[in-house]
Formats: C-alpha cells, structure tokens, sequence
C-alpha cells in the first residue's frame, strides 16, 4: 500500500551537531498527525526536514509513494508565525491568494476564478470580513486562519503545519481543530508539530514522539501513555532530579 | 520657465532627463524588493562592487555594462558563498566583499586613468550623458520592466514566505541571484545619473516612501517608480538652476519625499501616529475622571 508518509534512515544535522538521529516510520494516508516532543527534540527540524526544507545528512523520504519533489504542489506548508514578516505589504485576500500560485505555474496568474476560490476559502476560517485588511494588523489566532486559508486555497493532499497552536485565542484554535479534522474526513493527510501536551490526545490520530531520534509512532492510545511519554521527556526530568540532589 | 525653454532648446538636457527619469523608475521598481527582502546593505554593496568592473571594460575598450554587470555578480555569489560557508553572518560578509571589490575598482582606475573618470563613477555626470548610454539605460529599463512583470508572482511570494515557495518548488537560490542580476543592472544604469555612491539612495528611499503609503505590493511598485521619476526631474532642474551636483540633487528631492512620507502618512506617519495616541489618551483620562 502506498502511505501518506513513509521515511527511512533520516539522519540530519545542523552544523555537525546532530539533530535527528536515524527516523523510521511510515503514516497511513487520511491521518491527523501530531509531531511531539520536548523543546529541542527537533520537530520543526523533523517537518522541514521531511519536505526537503533544510537538507539531510542520509535517508529517504516518500510522499504518497513519490519523491517529495513530485509531490510539491500537492503539499501544503503552514510557518511558524514568528518566522513571518508581518509589516509585509499584502492584504488578507492576497495572502490567500498565494496558495493558488503552485497551481497556476509561472506565468499564469490568478483570475476572478481563483479570487473567488480564495474568498471562499476565507469564509471556511471565517475571516472573510478581514479581506482587505493588511496581515499585520491582524490578532495571532486570526494570522493563523489566514494562513490555514492558504492552505486550504492549495487544494493539497497533504498539509503540514509548524506549532499552529503557539499564542492564539481559544477560538481560532478551536476553528483551526475543526477544519483539520474536516480535511481528515476528506481522506486528506495532516501533520501538526505540536508542543501541549494537554491536548495531543484528543486533537489527533497519530503520533510521532521525538527526542533528537524517534521515542515511539502509532495511534494515539498506545503511544500517549505515561510510561512511554516519560521516555521522551526523561532527559530533563533526570536533569531536574541530579539538581535536587546536588541542591 | 526657463527650465523647459532650456529643456527645447539642448538635446543634452533632454537625454539628461530622460536618462534620470527612466533611472528613477527602474531603481524604484527593484528597489521595493531590495528593501521588503532586507537587502538594502545588498544593494549598496552591489553598487560599489560594479566599479572594479567599469574599469576592467574600459581597460579593454568593451562597453563598461558587461564588466559591471560580471563583478556585480560574482560580489553577489562571494557574499552568499562566505556567508553560508562560515559562521561570518551576512552583513559582515557583504562588508569583507563589497569593500574587496569597491578597493581593487579605485586601484584600477587610478592606474589606468585620470581622478576626474573616477569621480564621474563614483558621483554620475548626468549632463554628459551620450545618445549610447541613453540607449542602454532604455533597454535596460525594458529588460527590468519586462522581467518584474513576467515573474511578479514568484518575486512576491519568495519575497513574503520564502519558506511556503520553497515547500512548493520555487528555486529560492536562483530567484535570489536573478534578482542580484537585475540590481546589477539597474547600478549600471545608474552610474551615470546618480553615480555608484548615491545609486543606494534611488534604490531605498523612493522604495521605503512608497512602503509607508500602502499596504499593496503592487501598488507600492507603482508610487516608488513615480516617486523615482518624480526626484529626477525636480533634482535635475535644481541642480541646473543651483547650479550643484544632479546626482545629490535628485537623491535629496526623494529624500524630501521621503520626510513628507514619515512625517505626514496617514497610517505610518509619526504626525497622525501622535494624534492617535494623544486622543486614545485622553479618552482613557476622560474615563478615569467621569
């Protein structure tokens, strides 16, 4: 069968310090998938690594049974909002609009079709009333609907997103929850890097828990349990021990 | 009155400001993506680095556009070689680059010719501007137009998420350096009218005055190329009736727009900036006070 994501051996490293040591696994297609882990464990890395983003030392990623390159304009990529400029010139629609253009290839560009499409994809956030306001005179949870708009303006198979969750309001994680899942029913794979513990098990399916290699991978109720959650956070609750010796 | 009268009667005075306004329109077209990419210190690094150029193609006797625009390059691929090669972050490498090239162009001239060439470089002479440069600043100026044009998406989109064009296949590399090819020219074209000191200043200030205005790439495309154009006419008609430089001229009209523009934008500016302030102030006081 062909999986959603199938990696092997993946080795990466950021100035010959290593980052990832030697991933493995492989994600059924139609999954809402949780990337986990304490700070550090390299899930950003992970997600960035696995879509070619940053370059890897060894192993294979496959998407959908392909290369990630012939996969591209199939995959959907959310940032981090803290790595985005926000006093860019660019107004909501606009931003939108974006997700349109790995369809439209170089020198075709968005018509009243796509501007439509694009405004339909905003009201699924329920953002449309923000159209033409410029990006950064938004609220962080409405940047990130926004940005989920984009994604969803793509028309991807797979969607991958970097901490969504980080600095926003109840109500657009709530929105951004809904529509995940709603793509998930649609047979649509999703990654989510994510660092809340609190609510990892009921927002996904899947899990891949990280600590610099892979803890463990699987659904939801075998892999969010105490014994094995503690393998990855073990290295700073040791740490916290020594210190309580020591003091 | 006497400006246009001046401008009918000397053909040298026409090309002037044709050369001018086309060198306005074009810097302030690649200059909003020199300054929405954070490359402004790119732009000024580039525009020294075509000197050792110009006089290797005057060594030669080829036109001073090709040397100019190969050094201008290869300044763009050292700076991004060392930068990424080292743990030399990106401004510091542009400083060890630019300053390399910008050094080895002053020995090449005063080797080969007189200070006076090296201060036309280095500050522009708009007035002595031939029929051939007007001719290569105008294809230049269509090249420019016509590839902004043709890959505005691209530009946009690696400009604002370099991140989400790269997750979708775009060559962020290539887009970079097409765009450092494009900078190079338009210094090129500059020489002349601004010279390669001040080129910076037609490329950031009409740039960053129209990005005070407007919240729409686009349009900011737009203002910045009419706030070009618009401080080589002034400037140039200054600097014939003051009878000073045209190169500092032209960069001090668009640095007067630029004031305007901080001081006056209805959403940046500091002056309505302050009222708002003041008002959202006096609102709370009122309340605390009823």
């Amino acid at each position: 069968m062909t999986y959603a994501m199938s990696v092997q051996n993946l080795f990466v490293s950021y100035h010959g310090e290593e980052a990832l040591h030697d991933i493995n696994f492989t994600i059924e297609k139609g999954k809402l998938v949780g990337i986990i882990g304490p700070n550090g464990a390299g899930k950003s890395t992970l997600l960035k690594s696995l879509l070619e983003l940053i370059p890897k030392d060894q192993g294979t990623v496959e998407v959908f049974g392909k290369s990630i390159n012939e996969m591209r304009k199939k995959i959907a990529y959310v940032p981090q909002r803290s790595d985005m400029d926000w006093t860019f010139p660019i107004s909501v629609i606009d931003t939108v609009l974006l997700g349109t253009y790995p369809g439209l290839g170089v020198f075709r560009r968005p018509n009243k079709k796509h501007r439509e499409w694009s405004y339909h994809c905003l009201e699924k956030v329920g953002m449309e009333k923000f159209s033409q306001r410029q990006i950064g005179e938004l609220s962080g949870g409405q940047q990130q609907r926004v940005f989920l708009a984009r994604a969803l303006a793509q028309k991807a198979d797979l969607f991958c997103l970097d901490e969504p969750f980080v600095g926003i309001d109840i109500t657009s994680e709530e929105t951004i929850v809904r529509i995940l899942k709603e793509l998930r029913d649609e047979g649509k794979s999703v990654f989510v890097v994510h660092h809340d513990l609190s609510k990892a098990n009921t927002y996904f399916d899947e899990l891949i828990l990280l600590n610099k290699e892979l803890i463990d991978v699987g659904p939801v109720s075998e892999v969010f349990r105490p014994e094995i959650m503690m393998k990855a956070y073990e290295s700073q609750l040791t740490f916290m021990k020594q210190n309580e010796v020591t003091v | 009155m006497e400006f246009i009268h001046a401008l009918l009667e000397y053909t040298f005075l026409q090309k002037a400001l044709l050369t001018s306004v086309m060198v306005g329109i074009i810097c302030g077209v690649i200059g909003c993506f020199i300054i929405l990419r954070g490359m402004a210190l790119m732009g000024d690094a580039i525009s020294h680095a075509v000197l050792p150029g110009v006089a290797i193609s005057y060594m030669l006797g080829i036109n001073f556009f090709f040397g100019a625009v190969l050094t201008g390059v290869l300044t763009a691929v050292g700076i991004g070689y060392v930068s990424q090669n080292s743990r030399i972050k990106n401004d510091a490498a542009i400083g060890i680059i630019f300053t390399a090239f910008f050094a080895i162009g002053i020995i090449l001239i005063s080797l080969v010719k007189s200070s006076t060439d090296l201060y036309h470089i280095l500050f522009g002479n708009v007035l002595a501007v031939r029929s051939s440069d007007m001719w290569i600043t105008l294809v230049i100026g269509i090249i420019i137009l016509a590839a902004v044009y043709a890959f505005y998406k691209e530009l946009l989109v690696s400009s604002f998420d370099p991140t989400m064009s790269a997750a979708y296949g775009l060559p962020n590399r290539l887009i970079h350096y097409f765009l450092m090819t494009l900078l190079t020219m338009v210094t090129v074209a500059s020489l002349q009218t601004v010279g390669v000191i001040l080129v910076v200043a037609m490329l950031i200030t009409p740039a960053a005055t129209a990005y005070l205005l407007t919240n729409r790439l686009s349009v900011m495309i737009f203002m910045s190329a009419a706030f070009g154009a618009i401080s080589a006419i002034f400037g140039l008609f200054l600097s014939l009736i003051y009878n000073v430089a045209s190169g500092a001229a032209i960069v001090l009209v668009s640095t007067f727009l630029f004031a305007l523009a901080f001081i006056f934008s209805p959403k940046q500016g500091v002056l309505f900036r302050t009222i708002r302030a003041r008002k959202a102030k006096s609102v709370l006081q009122d309340k605390s006070l009823s």
